[in-house]
């Protein structure tokens, strides 16, 4: 890893760009021309360039890209669609929005090129609702393209056509999970469907349908217009490439970090200057609450698929979430408990009952009124989870807790004997070391 | 806990999969679910969301069971939901029987499932028969963690309604999404919905409309909690109190098994049986909730005589049948005497009236039709549609589901035979069937259907059918079934065109009347020209056959009078004496005239349920017992005999069978049975003819007659205010209210509510612009408002004018 030392931004590389999110500015930093490259490609040249740079989904879970496209059956008589998730929801994660804000050209080339190789003439932008900003930058993305002749009818005189449509969700963390968008997409109710069939053979409007991650698609213009090589020759054997690293939380500069997979949290806090002055990590979180929480003895765990899995955890969404001594963890997971509890679709009973019933207890222990039998309830409730449940939500809703007992029983058993939190919560707030002095100089 | 038994699993497959649960090995057809599959070892999966005729969804995660070897050698890593798994070969599967891994994954999901319910079990109606209660007990432990850690459950007001029939307890729903699914995929009135989110989820309604189905009550019947409630039987008994008798559905030809559950000689309410061959596990809220009408106050509970003051007073059996003996005996002398026993009679009961007919009365005066008929429709009924059976190539319901085409001809199917509509809805689900009517505009049903309709109006039918057979795109073919309504007795034609159309494409064709009653008449010769068993009046050796068997030495040679002419006939004086069975003037084809022909006979023998214009102008009223009160057999439209027993014993009232034997002894012309079960036998002994039947009628099509107003398209809704429907006020106010539909460009003329004019008097409704209905068509429902078209607007056939009215 010795080699990882600097960023490497390539989807990033606009983003300090004057008006970095317009068509002049993107075209005139070179972007569109990897879309020709690719109109002059064969669509599955395109694909198998794709499988070749090795790029695996940026959501989350790490599928390779290009296999999922290969998925798609071409035979199939039906209209095929690609679905980008840019749904971003999960606490913690926020690479897609900056990232659809000062790039959103970037995700459209990508959009063209990834259709184009999967022979879609329609592709869905699902954007969270919330982010209205992020709805009107990429909404005048597509209309720039449009009218660039980049969208549509013949694009580029390739005889190609595609159309575009912006879509945006309601409201649902749920919605990030792919058969759960198919869903609101369609106009119904976000909760997830039955596989099989997998969208790679019924998805949208049941017909075969990729959906991939923001980031996932924006990496494919670079992997188009600088070769597959260039790609893979970045990262680790297995998660080659780079990614956006989102730090936050108690470092003196969080921020998106955008470098090759398998560089370290010790050189992420180092590049980002450090933990909040005068303090230490604690925990973090390496991909989203959903992630198994991490400790100190993790910072030099390589930020790779296999080796966050190797730690215990989940690489996830690349979402580092940074937490020093002053963070009492207990209170943390109780609020992430809280959001999965609120974001429960209600499909299915472990998860909708689950969430519900874990949120009691870690509030009871949080106000020093449980026993220590409830950890081992606590355990017990996420084993019934973990696994029993319709989707990855309720999996999800379980990693905060079961990690945290893993590694600081001791502090939940602290609530205990001390009859409440024994933590004073305005000190790992951002303003506690700006009110010390103030304090003080009274 | 409901199980499928696996009809199919005597058909040849060759599809195999073996997997083995539990070590027990098994095989079952390609694409079973494992929870099925286990079922065929005997091994019971707890489940919720799960059942075999809804799609699966996987929602409550409570049949949970590991899979050590997916049949490629590999294990699952997760415990899977075995309702939505698919067996496959070589698969292993460990249920909760012998994996600690999917008990406890069971156990932990059923501790969830009691996180927020309610421990009212005490006053629940479903306690005592609740899957949730019994699978808590089977698959979950006795003490509650939540509560015992200080768990604070969401709570919701009590019940609200989602229908007038039916009630939401939103904090005992386990939000299995059954019957949401029930309602969207079985009934196809998808008007409640899941709602809200996490375990806030609930049941919804829009405001503005709430759960409008003819079929809501199944959803009641499959909550596999107390969530969903009957209006009619909450806090009403306890199962465990229940006596239940299986029974058939007396409200419609289609012969739905039911399950009638009482208590103390009361029904307390009535569930959908389970038939796989007939209505599956659905039955319509008419037959579950149709059957307070025997007690209401005007139920007859002792025979009554005319006295010499001119009133009715109470008389015992014995003296009822001596009076009704001599009466009858003194008007066959002074005329003859006419039978009209009505359409909701068992088949042992008509055979009854139609023995009584022939061997006590020695006339061919008998017609069971209380309703407009036409010669045609005897003549049709006569020659295609008595004696045919499933088993004999006849239509079955099995047959609705597989035929590329089914054609309704005069039929709505989801008025008139709910069964029916399910299982067209099946079938079209499954993309099997098409859909096409003969009607004058696409209902709800038919959409609901994803029909195509072939606009057509009242009296048309017979040039629609001619038509269909010419345009290939209908498919009519020798794979096609065509549905026939009742109503096609009123358009000359009809019936002779569909037997012309059988005849030269070779589909097949079924009658489908309404009443639970009228298939079995024409199979018992309740027709002035048909005996028991479709022997032809006109056949010498049928009428030899049918004499043997009733022990007569003769039969009446000529072809009786039917129903209008009977009536006709009395009111001239010619029939001097009437035996009425349950006919409610209003539904016959001239009411007044009906009405008229009971003043003016000299003697009238009523066999009734309640009281009635019949009974309050009978010289012998003679109560006779509901269907609970008395064995019997429903022949359903298809020719399958439905057999039941008796439920109650009740010493008030008698079958019709007993009270025609009594009188028949009087006259000293018995014939030959007193109970229903003697009955049974002497027409399984009389036995079908197997001689030369009559060939189909050939009436040609009337012209269509052009005239004043509009042409008056009706049929009865299927709840309406039939007297069958009295005393249940919560179903009551589920039915469609009466409207008048016409096409948008009357409505324009119109306005919101018209008042019709016919020959029998006028009615004023509302108006629904209808979207595709005919132009120069105006509907209106049969009995609905006021006493019914028939008594109150307008004769059938003729045209009504209409202008907009005032409501």
């Amino acid at each position: 890893m010795s080699e990882i030392s600097t960023l490497t931004p390539v989807l990033t590389d606009d983003w300090d760009a004057e008006r970095s999110w317009t068509l002049e500015t993107y075209e005139a930093r070179g972007g569109y021309r990897a879309l020709d490259v690719a109109l002059g490609m064969e669509p599955p040249a395109v694909v198998e360039a794709v499988k070749a740079s090795g790029l695996r989904g940026r959501g989350g879970a790490g599928f390779p890209t290009g296999m999922k496209w290969s998925f798609i059956p071409q035979d199939n008589p039906k209209p095929k669609y690609l679905v980008v998730n840019a749904d971003e929801s999960e606490p913690g994660t926020c690479k897609d929005t900056p990232l659809m804000m000062a790039s959103p050209h970037l995700l459209v080339e990508g959009v063209i090129i990834s259709s184009y190789a999967i022979r879609a003439h329609h592709a869905f932008i699902y954007i969270r609702g919330e982010i209205l900003h992020v709805v009107r930058r990429v909404q005048k993305a597509v209309q720039e393209a449009y009218l660039a002749g980049h969208l549509g009818k013949d694009i580029h005189g390739s005889g190609y056509d595609l159309d575009v449509v912006v879509h945006t969700g309601a409201g649902a963390y749920i919605c990030g999970e792919e058969t759960a968008l198919l869903e609101g997409l369609e106009g119904r109710r976000g909760q997830p469907r039955l596989r099989p069939p997998f969208p790679a053979v019924a998805g949208l409007y049941a017909s075969p349908t990729v959906i991939n991650n923001v980031e996932s698609i924006a990496s494919v213009p670079s992997i188009i217009g600088r070769g597959a090589d260039w790609f893979a020759s970045m990262g680790t054997e297995k998660s080659q490439g780079f990614g956006i690293f989102s730090l936050s939380g108690h470092v003196r500069r969080p921020g998106q970090y955008e470098a090759p997979l398998g560089i370290t949290l010790r050189q992420l806090i180092d590049l980002a200057g450090g933990i909040r002055e005068g303090h230490e990590l604690k925990f973090w979180t390496p991909g989203g609450s959903s992630t198994p929480i991490l400790t100190a003895e993790h910072l030099d765990v390589p930020l790779d698929f296999e080796g966050v899995a190797g730690a215990g955890s989940m690489l996830g969404t690349r979402a580092l979430q940074v937490f020093d001594e002053t963070t009492c963890v207990l209170r943390a997971v109780l609020r992430w408990t809280e959001f999965y509890k609120h974001e429960s679709c209600g499909k299915c009973t472990p998860c909708r009952e689950g969430t519900w019933w874990l949120v009691q207890t870690l509030a009871r222990l949080e106000a020093g009124q449980g026993s220590p039998e409830d950890l081992d309830l606590l355990l017990d409730q996420c084993d019934n989870i973990l696994g029993r449940s319709f989707c990855a939500l309720g999996d999800g809703a379980t990693s905060p807790i079961s990690s945290s007992i893993q590694h600081f029983r001791d502090e939940y058993l602290a609530h205990l004997e001390h009859g409440g939190c024994p933590f004073d919560p305005a000190a790992s707030t951002l303003f506690a070391d700006a009110a010390v002095p103030a304090t003080t100089g009274a | 806990m409901t199980t499928t038994p696996e009809k199919a699993q005597h058909d040849q497959r060759t599809d195999l999969v073996t997997v083995t649960i539990d070590g027990v090995q098994t095989s079952v057809p390609k694409g079973t679910l494992v929870i099925r599959a286990a079922e065929q070892v005997g091994i019971q999966i707890p489940r919720f969301c799960d059942h075999p005729l809804l799609e699966p969804v996987g929602a409550c995660r409570q049949c949970l069971v590991e899979v050590p070897d997916a049949g490629n050698g590999r294990g699952m890593p997760k415990p899977q939901a075995s309702c939505t798994l698919p067996v496959a070969e070589g698969m292993v599967v460990s249920t909760q029987a012998t994996s600690p891994v999917a008990d406890k994954a069971q156990q932990g999901v059923m501790e969830f499932l009691l996180v927020n319910h309610p421990l009212d079990c005490p006053v629940c109606d479903k306690g005592g028969e609740c899957p949730l209660q019994n699978q808590a007990m089977s698959n979950g432990r006795g003490e509650s963690r939540f509560s015992g850690s200080g768990g604070v459950k969401r709570t919701y007001p009590k019940p609200i309604n989602i229908s007038a029939n039916v009630l939401l307890d939103r904090e005992r729903c386990v939000l299995c999404a059954r019957c949401t699914r029930f309602s969207e995929q079985i009934a196809g009135d998808p008007f409640i919905a899941l709602v809200e989110r996490g375990a806030l989820q609930q049941v919804g309604i829009y405001e503005k409309e709430p759960l409008q189905s003819y079929f809501s009550g199944n959803t009641i019947q499959i909550c596999p909690v107390g969530a969903l409630t009957s209006a009619e039987y909450r806090f009403r008994s306890r199962p465990f109190d229940l006596v239940s008798t299986p029974a058939v559905g007396e409200h419609d030809a289609c012969g739905a098994a039911i399950r009638v559950d009482h208590r103390r000689g009361k029904v307390m309410r009535r569930l959908a049986g389970n038939d796989p061959e007939v209505n599956e596990e659905w039955i319509t809220d008419k037959d579950r909730f149709g059957f307070a009408y025997t007690r209401e106050q005007d139920r007859l509970t002792y025979p009554q005589v005319r006295d010499e003051d001119g009133s009715l007073r109470p008389a015992s059996w014995p003296e009822a049948f001596a009076v009704a003996a001599r009466g009858l005996e003194r008007a066959r002398a002074a005329g003859g005497v006419g039978v009209l026993p009505g359409g909701r009679l068992t088949a042992e009961d008509a055979f009854a009236y139609s023995s009584f007919a022939r061997v006590a009365l020695g006339t061919n005066d008998v017609d069971f039709r209380a309703r407009p008929h036409s010669a045609e429709e005897a003549d049709f009924l006569a020659s295609t549609v008595v004696l045919g059976t499933p088993w004999d190539g006849g239509v079955s319901y099995a047959d609705l589901e597989t035929a590329p085409v089914v054609v309704l001809v005069g039929l709505e199917p989801e008025d008139e035979a709910g069964t029916i509509f399910l299982r067209l809805r099946k079938g079209v689900l499954h993309g099997t069937t098409r859909v096409v009517s003969v009607a004058p505009f696409a209902t709800r049903g038919l959409e609901k259907l994803d029909g195509r309709l072939v606009p057509t109006a009242p009296g048309e039918e017979a040039a629609a059918l001619a038509a269909l057979v010419e345009q290939g795109e209908f498919g009519v073919d020798k794979h096609a079934v065509v549905l026939l309504g009742e109503r096609l007795a009123t358009s000359p034609g009809a019936f002779s065109a569909a037997a012309a159309l059988a005849a030269r494409t070779g589909a097949r064709l079924a009658w489908v009347p309404r009443r639970a009653g009228d298939r079995g008449a024409v199979e018992t010769g309740c027709l002035p020209g048909l005996l028991p068993g479709g022997r032809p009046v006109v056949d010498p050796a049928a009428r030899v056959d049918a004499a043997a068997a009733w022990g007569v030495p003769t039969l009446p040679e000529a072809v009786g009078r039917d129903a209008d002419a009977i009536v006709a006939a009395a009111a001239a004086g010619d029939l001097a004496g009437l035996v009425v069975g349950g006919v409610d003037p209003d539904d016959t084809a001239d009411p007044a005239a009906f009405r008229a022909a009971l003043a003016a006979a000299s003697f009238v023998v009523a066999l009734e349920l309640r009281e009635t214009d019949v009974t309050r102008a009978a010289d012998v009223v003679l109560p006779v017992a509901p269907v609970c009160d008395k064995p019997g057999t429903f022949i359903t439209w298809e020719g399958r005999p439905r057999p039941f027993a008796a439920v109650f014993a009740d010493p008030r009232s008698l079958p019709d069978t007993r009270a025609l034997a009594g009188i028949a002894e009087e006259l000293g012309r018995p014939l030959g049975f007193r109970t229903p079960e003697q009955a049974r036998t002497a027409m399984e002994q009389m036995g079908p003819w197997d001689g030369a039947r009559p060939a189909a009628p050939q009436v040609p099509a009337a012209a269509p007659s052009p005239g004043e107003g509009l042409v008056l398209a009706s049929w009865k809704q299927m709840l309406d205010d039939a007297s069958l429907l009295d005393g249940d006020t919560y179903l009551a106010a589920t039915a469609r209210p009466p409207v008048a539909r016409v096409a948008p460009s009357a409505h324009a003329a119109l306005g919101d509510a018209v008042t019709l004019t016919g020959d029998r008097g006028t009615l004023t409704l509302p108006v629904v612009p209808t979207v595709g209905l005919m132009e120069g068509v105006v509907w209106v429902p049969a009995r609905s408002a006021g006493g019914g078209v028939l008594a109150d607007l307008a004769s059938p056939g003729t045209r009504v004018t209409v202008r907009g009215a005032e409501l």
